[in-house]
């Protein structure tokens, strides 16, 4: 094996580990905040809100990343005419907003979904409860049905955050130079895919443990009241009662 | 503009169709790989002696954790180096690149068969260990209990997340492109890149991929409802 190889190439797909953390964190971000956004629409806004939403999560989940991703870029390119004179081409023109945009719209998709189970998982006793101690909507809203709903969602979400991390190799298709698209760089120099694409998957892999061992941490705090109660701990309280 | 995709002498929609066809035929292909290689590392992790159950997990692990599009790379690339290494030796010169609907079967069958494991292994887990005890009191033994009492209950629990599983493995199947197999996604950049029309075909691709995943979406909850039949709903 190629120590020096290995090690030289392991630094060059280092640099293009951050662009790799910024698509997905901005798409992560802003799908959630869409998402939530989706979430509540379907479940108080008027029906009439209802159908578009449905259309869409039902598009963007049942369609390949790829084709999205071809789509906004490819596809919308063609109607070059009509974004200058909306003055969006400088937006569409570039591979990164593109790919933000389809990777925000895929996962909003998504985590609407996601959030919708969450919401429907809220006892609805706690909502009479706080209805009855007199919460304006905004406040029960805040105080007790999206804590409950976003605590439910957390584990399907963090799937789904690993999920777009992945995702954002395919955005080394339209030419962005995150790790993927280094590494196809470095191949294309040194004809040693094997080497290359291996030490790729072994940054993503770290990637992921890293983002899925905070998600498991989060949700061991977030979640208090679901594990066995530590008897040395029921004994210490115990003792400050008497 | 709809011409181009239509079924004229200058349209694209037979070829579209074909595409669509070689889509599913490899994701179906890809799915059945992936539960053959899910069902034995499920075993593996459930069953198996020490180091099976070690190397069964780092399976799961690793291609849940590394983009699908590395792992199709790899195989592609990495089995056609060998290829042509061996070509070598054997005498052949150039680039020898491994048969494209193969490598693309076998990229979905492992990725798809690490998401299959945890599925198998959740509905093995699932099945009530009274069940097991009741049908060797009876005295069934290994094969019989397997395939009266274990496999039918592992399916019951499994067909929603094999639903998802297929699902997933229907769009990775795009991904396949990238090694130039010509299905749905592959066609579509055929088209557009040779009309210039990209928003169209790539429209078009969508629209298959929509209705192959609605169609194979309904026969997975007519299969559901199949296997739960007899068991009461909350």
């Amino acid at each position: 094996m190629d120590i020096a190889f290995l090690s030289d190439t392991m630094l060059q797909l280092l640099r293009g580990a951050p662009l790799t953390l910024e698509l997905a964190a901005t798409s992560v971000g802003l799908g959630f905040v869409l998402a939530l956004a989706l979430a509540l629409a379907l479940q108080s806004g008027p029906a009439a809100v209802g159908w578009p939403i449905r259309a869409y999560v039902a598009t963007f989940r049942g369609t390949p990343l790829l084709v999205q991703i071809f789509l906004i870029y490819y596809g919308l390119g063609q109607f070059r005419q009509t974004l200058q004179a909306l003055d969006l081409w400088g937006f569409f023109r570039q591979p990164y907003w593109c790919a933000i945009l389809a990777l925000t719209l895929n996962t909003a998709a998504y985590g609407a979904e996601i959030i919708r189970g969450g919401l429907q998982s809220v006892p609805h006793g706690q909502v009479e409860a706080a209805r009855a101690c007199g919460m304006p909507p905004w406040t029960l809203y805040r105080l007790v049905v999206l804590p409950i709903a976003l605590r439910q969602a957390l584990p399907s979400y963090g799937n789904e955050i690993i999920l777009m991390i992945k995702g954002t190799s395919l955005t080394s298709i339209v030419t962005l130079l995150e790790i993927t698209g280094v590494a196809q760089q470095i191949i294309s120099q040194t004809y040693r895919a094997v080497e290359v694409f291996a030490c790729a998957g072994a940054i993503y892999l770290s990637m992921n443990y890293v983002v899925a061992q905070a998600l498991a941490t989060l949700e061991h705090r977030l979640s208090p009241h679901l594990r066995t109660p530590n008897i040395e701990d029921a004994v210490a309280i115990e003792g400050g009662l008497h | 503009m709809f011409d181009l995709i239509g079924f004229g002498p200058e349209g694209w929609g037979p070829a579209l169709l074909w595409a669509a066809a070689m889509t599913f035929a490899l994701s179906v292909a890809g799915f059945l790989t992936g539960a053959a290689l899910g069902a034995i590392a499920a075993f593996a992790r459930l069953r198996g002696a020490r180091v099976a159950r070690g190397a069964a997990f780092a399976y799961s692990v690793l291609f849940r954790g590394v983009p699908d599009l590395l792992t199709i790379y790899l195989l592609y690339f990495g089995g056609s180096v060998a290829l042509t290494t061996a070509g070598h030796w054997l005498g052949a010169r150039g680039f020898v690149g491994l048969p494209r609907f193969a490598t693309g079967t076998v990229a979905l069958g492992i990725i798809s068969g690490a998401y299959q494991a945890e599925v198998y292994r959740g509905a093995f887990l699932a099945i009530h260990r009274g069940e097991i005890e009741a049908a060797r009191a009876f005295g069934m033994s290994g094969p019989t209990l397997l395939r009266m009492v274990v496999v039918p209950q592992i399916l019951r629990y499994a067909i929603p997340g094999l639903g998802n599983v297929w699902q997933l493995v229907l769009k990775d199947s795009a991904l396949v492109s990238v090694i130039g197999l010509v299905e749905l996604m592959r066609e579509a950049q055929v088209g557009a890149g040779s009309t210039r029309e990209p928003f169209i075909f790539f429209c078009a691709a969508a629209v298959l991929y929509l209705i192959i995943a609605a169609a194979s979406g309904a026969l997975f909850r007519k299969a559901e409802s199949h296997a739960r039949r007899g068991f009461r709903t909350a």
